[in-house]
């Protein structure tokens, strides 16, 4: 178990390194330092002056990737890769175009993200699987068939309708909660309330289907059937025996998601003005930010790839038969 | 020539996509057992009746494609014809006042005044703060207090009285067709259609058909003489514009799958076949664009087209050709980001073939590794393609609504629904409310995709042979694409 663990980690290395190149090459060949300072300094009327003074402020005056004028090691380390993309390796983010710390900005914006992720990750699953095992207890009845039915016109519904209906019927016509916003301390349930039941009414559709069939899949195998014929009633074999398998496949499916929940949502703290990590990402989207995007590029693909991780731990404790080696 | 053909780049893959359609339909006809699904297909009742409006939308879809920019009259100097700037299409000619009447800014659906109180001055030379009349909403009607509601309904009645015309006319066109191809004689086969008798549900897809008229017709002569789903904020007819997004809605799902499949295919089944070296190139590669959250890196992407696009303006001779550009590449991006579930999936199923018998044989035989993956391989995986491909379509559609609300999605001057979405998502705010642009932009956005994924299911049903005996490792991949972060 720790040698496979030890392996996911130096394999998930070349992995990073390729994620790093290819965000190197996507922000800084496709779009040059010089393209960046016109882009910062305005279209027009830049001096080649303003330019390289701009490029030697923030340390794009280096050669991209090698630095033949420099002595021994620095012909690696002084250039621009080294500086600004290996960097992230050790979580350095350097600063945005606003001079803020990348990575203190981080860490102070992931707490309003997990406070909308969290509860939606957790009410979403388990209202899912109540209503993914409803159904699977009426299976091939017309409440199934209605349930499969209203699940396929929910996938279907845009996500932001959700959004729109939801905040100008909560919010605009009842006065129920603030439309959008957030407050630290135990007064940020009033705003997190709202998002958080949005993103799980928006995730049930797809999902219940996708449990059901999970479940009833569960219910067509022998052990199943076993139980039936020792007797038990069909509430105790739904709970006691498809449940807790049935569950396995649903949760190791859903651990990868744990680590991303850090990064937040990028529509739902849009539009609810939540202070997190989303927000924070699309505004670098919006003012051009290239240094936050990058670092939020990397930031996902170190979770996911933690959360890939996750997963496998995940079965061995789920399934007794899987063994990592 | 009165005008001058314009082949945008989307127009261009949409044809290809045509043709690739139409000869591969042809060649289906001639094989048994490539037939087989697709007559599983045709029974499926949900399936059929959405493709019916499918393949509204998809006409819709085409007609706008073709594109072209009329002549300008009169500036024709020493023999050389100008034509206009704007770029537009047989749509456009096929619903021409349409697109071109605006007002001045909101109004309501079937209005005749305007949303918003103006100074007018009165023809007895006093001024009155008052609703002024809408250019072209209700233009023909001399009193629309008393006459607006009397004329709706009588153009509504008269247009379904129209639309049960052509419907019964459609019904016969079809039970003599049928006839003919089978040949039974006409009346019996009308009252197997009745009786829902027949193989295909020709019935169900008649009612479907029927439906879709009595929606149509009225929508279409109603907006002849007034703004049907009313105007936005600067005039323009709302309805107009949801006819023009469901272009731009198809290409993005079809033309992502179109411009990915190529690498899907070759890499999963080469990643498959050949294993050792190759296989660890390939997984590395679909792994390391996988593990970059898909939202990100296209918003990574279309920053960057989008920044040297700004620095190369000669390159586009007009705003569409602009916005189509930026289309393609949002294509192109989604494309890069998607291609590796599918490439996934196909390394695991070609995993399994080559150890086939009829795969060894070929080997035995000498046959070429080239020959194999073409002809024995390639073949034999393409179910999961096609349902990979119709399962990403609905996603897709709605993925960029999302992506234009964020910013990165297609040209704020192409009309889509996510432009329409993002345009109009503050107007609930307003006093009186303005809801006639989401709404329409939401329902024709869910009656596309609805069809989409009810049609996707029939085709599944139809092609997995798993379905039946079903194992979980597709559902569990399908868990796993739907908690990666991608946009919500």
């Amino acid at each position: 178990m720790l040698a496979y663990l030890v392996r996911r980690v130096l394999y998930a290395i070349p992995i990073l390194i390729g994620v790093n190149l290819i965000t190197f090459a996507l922000f800084f060949f496709v779009n040059s330092p010089d393209d960046m300072a016109r882009m910062q300094l305005g279209q027009k009327r830049v001096t080649p002056e303003a330019i390289q003074k701009w490029k030697e402020e923030r340390g794009y005056d280096k050669p991209m990737l090698f630095n033949a004028g420099a002595p021994g090691v620095k012909k690696v380390t002084d250039t621009i890769f080294f500086d600004k993309s290996a960097s992230m390796f050790w979580f350095k983010f350097g600063r945005a175009d606003d001079g803020r710390d990348i990575a203190h900005e981080i860490r102070t914006r992931m707490w309003p993200s997990l406070a909308i992720t969290v509860p939606s990750f957790l009410l979403g699953i388990v209202t899912c699987v109540t209503f993914a095992l409803i159904l699977a207890f009426f299976r091939a009845t017309y409440v199934d068939f209605l349930g499969v039915l209203l699940c396929v016109a929910a996938m279907s519904i845009s996500g932001l309708f959700y959004i729109i209906g939801g905040q100008w019927l909560i919010s605009k016509l009842w006065h129920l909660v603030p439309i959008s916003g957030f407050g630290f301390g135990f007064d940020a349930w009033r705003f997190v309330i709202l998002p958080v039941a949005i993103g799980v009414l928006a995730g049930l559709g797809g999902s219940i289907r996708l449990y059901r069939t999970l479940f009833l899949e569960e219910i067509n195998k022998d052990y199943v059937r076993t139980a039936r014929a020792k007797g038990m009633s069909e509430s105790r074999v739904l709970f006691r025996h498809v449940l807790h398998n049935g569950l396995i496949p649903v949760l190791t499916g859903v651990v990868v998601a744990i680590p991303t929940l850090f990064i937040g949502s990028l529509v739902y703290e849009s539009f609810f003005g939540i202070p997190g990590l989303g927000s924070y990402t699309i505004d670098a989207i919006q003012s051009q930010d290239f240094l936050v995007v990058r670092a939020m590029v990397f930031l996902g693909a170190v979770l996911y790839i933690v959360g890939l991780i996750f997963t496998d731990i995940s079965y061995t404790f789920a399934d007794p038969r899987v063994r990592l080696q | 020539m009165p005008f001058k053909p314009i082949i945008l780049w989307t127009d261009a893959l949409v044809f290809l996509l045509v043709a690739v359609v139409l000869v591969t339909g042809w060649y289906i006809r001639r094989q048994e057992h490539l037939r087989a699904p697709w007559r599983k297909v045709a029974r499926s009742r949900y399936g059929m009746c959405s493709l019916v409006i499918l393949i509204v939308f998809v006409a819709i879809g085409f007609l706008d494609s073709l594109h072209y920019r009329p002549r300008l009259d009169g500036r024709q100097t020493d023999g050389k014809v100008n034509y206009a700037v704007e770029v537009r299409s047989a749509f456009d000619a096929f619903v021409d006042p349409l697109g071109k009447r605006p007002e001045k800014t909101y109004s309501a659906p079937l209005a005749a005044y305007s949303y918003a109180k103006e100074t007018i001055e009165r023809p007895d030379g006093t001024q009155a703060r008052e609703f002024p009349r809408l250019k072209f909403g209700g233009a023909h009607l001399k009193d629309p207090a008393r006459d607006l509601c009397a004329d709706v309904v009588r153009r509504t009645v008269g247009a379904i009285g129209l639309a049960a015309v052509l419907w019964i006319v459609l019904t016969m066109l079809v039970a003599a067709w049928l006839a003919g191809a089978r040949n039974s004689d006409f009346g019996r086969t009308l009252s197997a259609i009745i009786h829902g008798a027949t193989e295909v549900p020709w019935r169900a897809m008649l009612l479907t058909a029927g439906g879709v008229l009595a929606v149509a017709l009225p929508l279409a002569i109603l907006s002849t003489r007034y703004h049907v789903m009313g105007t936005d904020k600067v005039g323009q007819d709302v309805f107009y514009q949801v006819l023009k997004s469901i272009r731009t809605g198809l290409v993005i799902g079809t033309l992502t799958t179109l411009v990915m499949l190529p690498f899907a295919i070759l890499l999963g089944v080469m990643a498959g076949y050949f294993r050792g070296w190759i296989d660890d190139v390939i997984q590395y590669i679909y792994t390391t664009l996988n593990s970059i959250p898909g939202v990100l890196l296209i918003v990574a992407a279309v920053l960057i087209t989008q920044a040297w696009m700004d620095r190369n303006p000669e390159m586009f001779e007009t705003v569409s050709q602009r916005a189509d550009v930026r289309l393609l590449f949002l294509c192109l991006i989604l494309g890069i980001t998607s291609w590796t579930g599918l490439c996934r999936l196909l390394r695991g199923e070609t995993l399994k073939l080559r150890e086939l018998e009829y795969v060894q044989a070929a080997r035995a035989f000498g046959v070429s590794d080239w020959r194999i993956i073409t002809r024995h391989l390639v073949p034999n995986v393409m179910h999961i393609v096609l349902i990979t491909v119709v399962m990403e379509f609905s996603g897709l559609v709605l993925a960029e609504a999302i992506l234009s609300y964020v910013g990165v999605g297609v040209d704020p001057s192409m009309i889509s629904f996510g432009t329409m979405i993002n345009n109009a998502r503050l107007e609930l705010a307003r006093d009186p409310m303005v809801w006639w642009s989401l709404a329409a932009a939401f329902v024709f956005m869910f009656v596309l995709v609805l069809c989409a994924n009810l049609f996707s299911d029939s085709v599944r049903d139809a092609f997995d042979p798993r379905v039946r005996s079903g194992t979980a490792r597709r559902l569990l991949g399908e868990l796993r694409l739907r908690f990666q972060p991608r946009g919500a």
